[in-house]
């Protein structure tokens, strides 16, 4: 048996696997080799460490250094400084940009500072396919704990008592959920684990399933248990292979392991899970869909009630949570629910993972306490806007959810206040825009998925969203009038109050809370035809300043759609005739800005 | 809905996965999911033999192939390309680099080029923000893209 002394935990979730973190990890096993180190040194490919913006990442143990932006060239000199000679390499660690310093502890970097970790907490610790390393560090001590000294009421009320919120979106009481299940008596109850993650931008569960599967097979186990249900099913994305294979490995473990099947730890409950592959479609994440699309059929939601704790699957009482929801339970069952409503605001308890990204510097997954404020998000953990520019919006909750902006960045975020806002919580995808983002687009856009992404069985999300789509569209182009705005907010708190679901109950949210915030922005769309931005395209035009350009065609000859022509007027100091651009040919494709290297076309 | 013009071997293989779930209607995303990775996508004559299979009307295979966006009726290309439309890579000028493609390809979202090299698609977030905008060409995923690597990473495949 090997006795590790030190351990390479490189990176294994999808944005850091996207920069070929793979190869790293092998040519870590071949150099160590090399240095006949195999023996003492352990490499494992671990779940996200969440500062996506700087992977691949690449964490050495016991000393805590944080290697950033690792290639699988720079491998060969971590060996043989950093492992061999005990010296760290400097060029690799993560450099303030404050102060310019190295730092090579995770610690001490402003990105995690002000993180909790609750949910995340083996992500980027564990080897994710391996169920050992797991139990190391406390896995399946919460659900023997719950088999052998709680009764099932007393699992309940500890979950009641933390105040845990589904983390999917609408924030419903966890414990009151389970509870609800509890009571409906049946021969077979399901506990149904929500992994169709479809909210554009947002990889939280994702991530927590690569990174840590055992934490939800654990968890749908104690909730099983919980509420009297023997079968757990997890709904999950099939566009998420990674995920789907740890999540197998980790069931395949739990069951060789005794900690799935029949009598776990001998305590005479029986608990299998299996998966069911969702299809690409987003308002599958919605319960009684996600249940219509298990059981085979067209993901249509249906009225509640019958809420799934009466009906759900095959008609069977259900339990659906999100995966984010089930990686606080065993934390929760071990510290008490009392440690864990110590942390929060007074209505939402406990830390909330968000996924940054957007215009932001450093883009990745996080997970904070609940109460903290945009500012300390955007600006310390996110380390501000990219290129130093302004801040203009941040998008939370995916197309049900709104843009906040300035205004609210000292608002401290919970459910409510988010809600408030005009916004919502929503999954935890977060997007930072900066001014280059139009607001009037950025409704389209969602508008556009929503669209799309309608099941089209109730009448006010299927015509009525296509409808908004279309005045949208007349926005962006330049179209339209005042009376559209009118129309488009009449029709949007039409859609709010009648819709069957909440995919389209929500549908109306980035429009509203964009015309709320942004006014100014729709009026200048619509009265002086101008975006400020520079995003519609029919709102602006590319210009050639003629006393700039030197007429070296440069532009001419990289224009996609030959609109650039000579014209007959050379400026004075220049040997050439100047260049000009055909608006109606044009495509606004900016190929002509990127190719002229003396500044002289710009956007108007 | 076309005849039946399949080779008696991929109908076959098509039996074999609907049997492998037990021939039971209630799998029929999961049947899918197995013929689609077998043939690459699923045309009409596919989904009647699933429906015969299966036992049940063939608008209800199709109702559910059209349902969901992870299948489609039209092949994919040798290289399918899919660019990412999240949030994230949106607010970093995916449009920009999907325009791009589109005038490379010369080809709209969802065709495929006429030599059956390429076939264009957008989804909805690879999960690799950090890397904004993003585009895959098969399981190749090429991160912060600008529409001028577009013809640089085309031409690694042709």
């Amino acid at each position: 048996m090997s006795k590790y002394n030190t351990h390479v935990l490189i990176c294994g979730g999808t944005g850091c696997k996207s920069s070929n973190s793979g190869q790293i990890y092998e040519n870590f096993k071949t150099i160590l080799g090399e240095h006949n180190l195999t023996d003492e040194v352990q490499v494992i490919k671990t779940g996200c460490f969440g500062f996506c913006e700087k992977g691949p990442i690449v964490k050495i143990m016991p000393d805590n250094t944080f290697y950033t932006n690792v290639t699988p060239e720079d491998v060969r000199n971590i060996v043989e400084e950093h492992i061999v000679k005990g010296r760290k390499v400097s060029s690799l660690l993560y450099v303030n940009p404050e102060n310019n310093e190295h730092v090579s502890d995770s610690r001490h970097m402003e990105f995690y500072k002000k993180q909790v970790r609750i949910a995340l907490r083996n992500c980027g610790f564990v080897d994710p396919e391996n169920i050992e390393e797991s139990i190391a560090r406390g896995g399946y001590e919460a659900l023997g704990k719950c088999l052998t000294e709680m009764t099932p009421e007393q699992v309940i009320a500890e979950i009641k008592a933390s105040g845990l919120r589904g983390r999917g979106g609408a924030g419903f009481p966890t414990g009151l959920k389970w509870e609800l299940c509890a009571k409906n008596k049946a021969d077979q109850k399901y506990v149904i684990c929500n992994a169709d993650e479809g909210d554009p931008g947002a990889f939280m569960d994702r991530s927590i399933l690569e990174g840590d599967p055992n934490s939800i097979v654990e968890a749908m186990a104690i909730c099983g248990y919980a509420i009297g249900a023997t079968k757990g099913l997890v709904y999950i994305r099939a566009e998420y292979p990674l995920a789907i294979d740890r999540l197998k490995i980790a069931i395949e473990q739990a069951r060789e392991y005794g900690l799935l099947g029949e009598n776990i730890m001998g305590s005479g409950f029986d608990f299998d899970i299996e998966l069911r592959y969702g299809a690409g479609a987003f308002v599958c994440g919605e319960e009684t869909a996600l249940i219509h699309s298990m059981e085979g059929q067209r993901g249509e939601p249906t009225l509640k009630p019958p809420f799934p704790a009466v009906s759900g699957y095959l008609g069977k009482p259900s339990n659906v949570n999100n995966v984010e929801t089930f990686a606080n339970v065993p934390v929760i069952i071990i510290k008490g629910a009392e440690w864990f409503s110590s942390i929060g605001t007074e209505k939402s308890k406990g830390t909330k993972v968000f996924a940054l990204a957007g215009q932001i510097n450093n883009v990745g997954l996080i997970e904070v306490p609940m109460g903290i404020t945009l500012r300390e998000i955007i600006y310390e953990i996110g380390g501000g806007i990219k290129g130093g520019r302004e801040f203009k919006a941040v998008q939370t909750g995916g197309p049900s959810g709104g843009c906040l902006t300035k205004k609210h960045l000292d608002t401290p975020i919970d459910y409510d206040s988010l809600v408030a806002a005009g916004s919502m919580m929503g999954s935890g995808g977060m997007v930072v825009m900066d001014e280059t983002s139009c607001m009037p687009a950025i409704a389209k856009f969602y508008l556009e998925f929503t669209c799309e992404e309608s099941c089209g069985k109730c009448t006010p999300c299927r015509v009525g969203n296509k409808r908004m789509l279309e005045i949208l569209d007349k926005i962006t182009r330049g179209e339209s009038t005042m009376d559209d705005l009118q129309a488009l907010r009449n029709l949007a708190g039409v859609i709010k109050d009648s819709a069957l679901c909440g995919l389209g109950q929500t549908s109306p949210n980035p429009i509203l809370s964009t015309m709320d915030n942004f006014w100014d922005e729709y009026v200048e769309h619509v009265v002086d035809k101008k975006c400020r931005a520079g995003v519609c395209k029919k709102l602006m035009s590319y210009v050639i300043d003629r006393e700039k350009c030197i007429g070296c065609g440069k532009c001419a000859k990289g224009c996609p759609a030959e609109a650039i022509a000579k014209t007959d007027y050379t400026a004075p100091g220049h040997k050439l005739p100047s260049m000009e651009i055909h608006g109606e040919t044009c495509i606004k494709c900016g190929a002509c800005i990127n190719n002229c290297k003396f500044g002289a076309i710009s956007v108007q | 809905m076309a005849t039946i013009k399949l080779s008696e071997d991929k109908i076959q293989i098509i039996k074999d996965i609907c049997a492998s779930f037990g021939n039971r209607s209630g799998e029929v995303i999961n049947v899918l999911h197995g013929v689609q990775g077998q043939f690459g996508y699923l045309p009409a004559e596919v989904q009647q033999v699933v429906a015969h299979e299966l036992h049940m009307p063939v608008s209800k295979v199709y109702g559910i192939v059209s349902f969901y966006s992870f299948f489609t009726m039209v092949p994919k290309g040798e290289h399918p390309i899919n660019v990412c439309l999240g949030t994230a890579c949106y607010v970093r000028g995916a449009e920009k680099v999907l325009d791009a493609l589109k005038r490379e390809l010369k080809i709209e979202i969802g065709e495929c080029t006429p030599d059956g090299k390429f076939s264009l698609n957008c989804l909805r977030c690879v999960g690799a923000c950090g890397l904004a905008p993003v585009a895959m060409v098969g399981e190749k995923v090429y991160g912060r893209l600008t529409p001028d690597q577009v013809p640089a990473m085309l031409a690694e495949y042709r």
